[in-house]
């Protein structure tokens, strides 16, 4: 009989999607597209947040949105009443989006028409965490009807994102939700994570969010 | 959920290598998985299993290592365990410090497989 022998691997596991990320990452810098990766749980308002920004910004850049989201037929309809580019991406139920999946719907894309690409990821806090998409920047959204101790249960996400967008503040009052615990629970699995407490409803906060994105897109075309 | 799509890359890592080691078969597969990944064991066993059907990798055993977090004190430099989901503050043990940076728990590499 065969001998059992070792064999050395020390390899990801998700090495190839890293790489295809990467190639997505290089590709974008070289033409010069911002992409954010948006990322939370179904209802924390990825769309509202969305659509504020395009709102915001349609004048300022030209944006396309990538949609991912189990029920995207919808939040791409209201991405293109807008009147930006939305690619949906049938992920078949899929829990997440990877980078061959992003790559696909780049190709739907005029890239030299655009300065930023807006991934909105399935609504999901534990399998988008996992896979680069090759996007610049990663962002998560937590609402805070979803409580102040999701860092706790998820905590792959929030140490993976540059930024967490504290949806619904308006909701704030009369909750047990603890900004201050919250901020704690994130900077300690991400101490540059950065936090935006902001209302998508009443648009308290959103200008914060809308200068930090705006100052990305510029840092990244101009290095 | 992403166990199949981690375990579909988990098996194409390990038929290269075993490939490349000319190998008739593979008997397990040992994988390092940090403590902030939520891949549940039992799901990617069972993944594999049907995966790897009428591969070389078919009836490996996964045996999975939990990489428990650790962080680095931004103030002194101590690097110590702490669970990331206490609800408790975690602070340094030797300064007290709040200020911290994750050093280990995300990863997600294969280390070694058994082959024959």
């Amino acid at each position: 009989m065969a001998e059992v022998r070792l064999i050395e691997v020390r390899e990801e596991i998700l090495a190839e999607n890293r790489q295809e990320a990467g190639d997505i990452r290089a590709g974008l810098k070289r033409r010069g597209v911002f992409m954010l990766n948006l990322m939370s749980s179904p209802g924390s308002g990825k769309t509202s947040l969305i659509l504020r920004t395009v709102r915001a910004l349609k004048d300022a850049y030209r944006i396309a949105v990538i949609e991912g989201d189990i029920d995207a037929m919808v939040d791409a309809e209201k991405v293109v009443r807008e009147g930006i580019p939305a690619v949906q991406i049938r992920t078949g139920g899929a829990c997440h989006l990877d980078a061959p999946m992003i790559a696909a719907a780049l190709r739907e894309l005029d890239l030299a028409a655009l300065d930023c690409i807006i991934i909105e990821n399935v609504g999901n806090l534990v399998c988008p965490a996992e896979f680069d998409t090759g996007a610049a920047r990663r962002a998560v959204i937590l609402s805070v009807p979803e409580g102040d101790d999701k860092p706790l249960k998820y905590p792959l996400i929030f140490s993976v994102s540059d930024l967490m967008v504290v949806n619904k503040i308006d909701y704030l009052e009369g909750s047990d939700f603890n900004l201050e615990t919250l901020r704690e629970r994130a900077l300690r699995l991400n101490p540059s994570i950065r936090i935006l407490p902001l209302s998508c409803r009443t648009g308290e906060g959103v200008s914060d969010w809308i200068g930090w994105l705006q100052a990305e897109i510029d840092d990244f075309r101009r290095s | 959920m992403h166990e199949l799509a981690v375990t579909e890359s988990l098996l194409q890592v390990v038929l290269r290598h075993a490939g490349e080691g000319r190998a008739g078969k593979v008997v397990s597969v040992s994988v390092r998985i940090g403590e902030l990944s939520d891949l549940v064991s039992d799901w990617m066993q069972r993944y594999f299993d049907y995966l790897s059907r009428g591969t070389i990798a078919e009836g490996a055993r996964i045996r999975i290592e939990r990489i428990p977090a650790t962080f680095r004190c931004d103030a002194c430099g101590d690097v110590f365990p702490a669970d990331p989901r206490t609800r408790e503050t975690i602070r340094c043990p030797l300064c007290a410090s709040e200020a911290m940076t994750l050093v280990t728990g995300r990863e997600c590499f294969v280390q070694q497989i058994e082959v024959m």
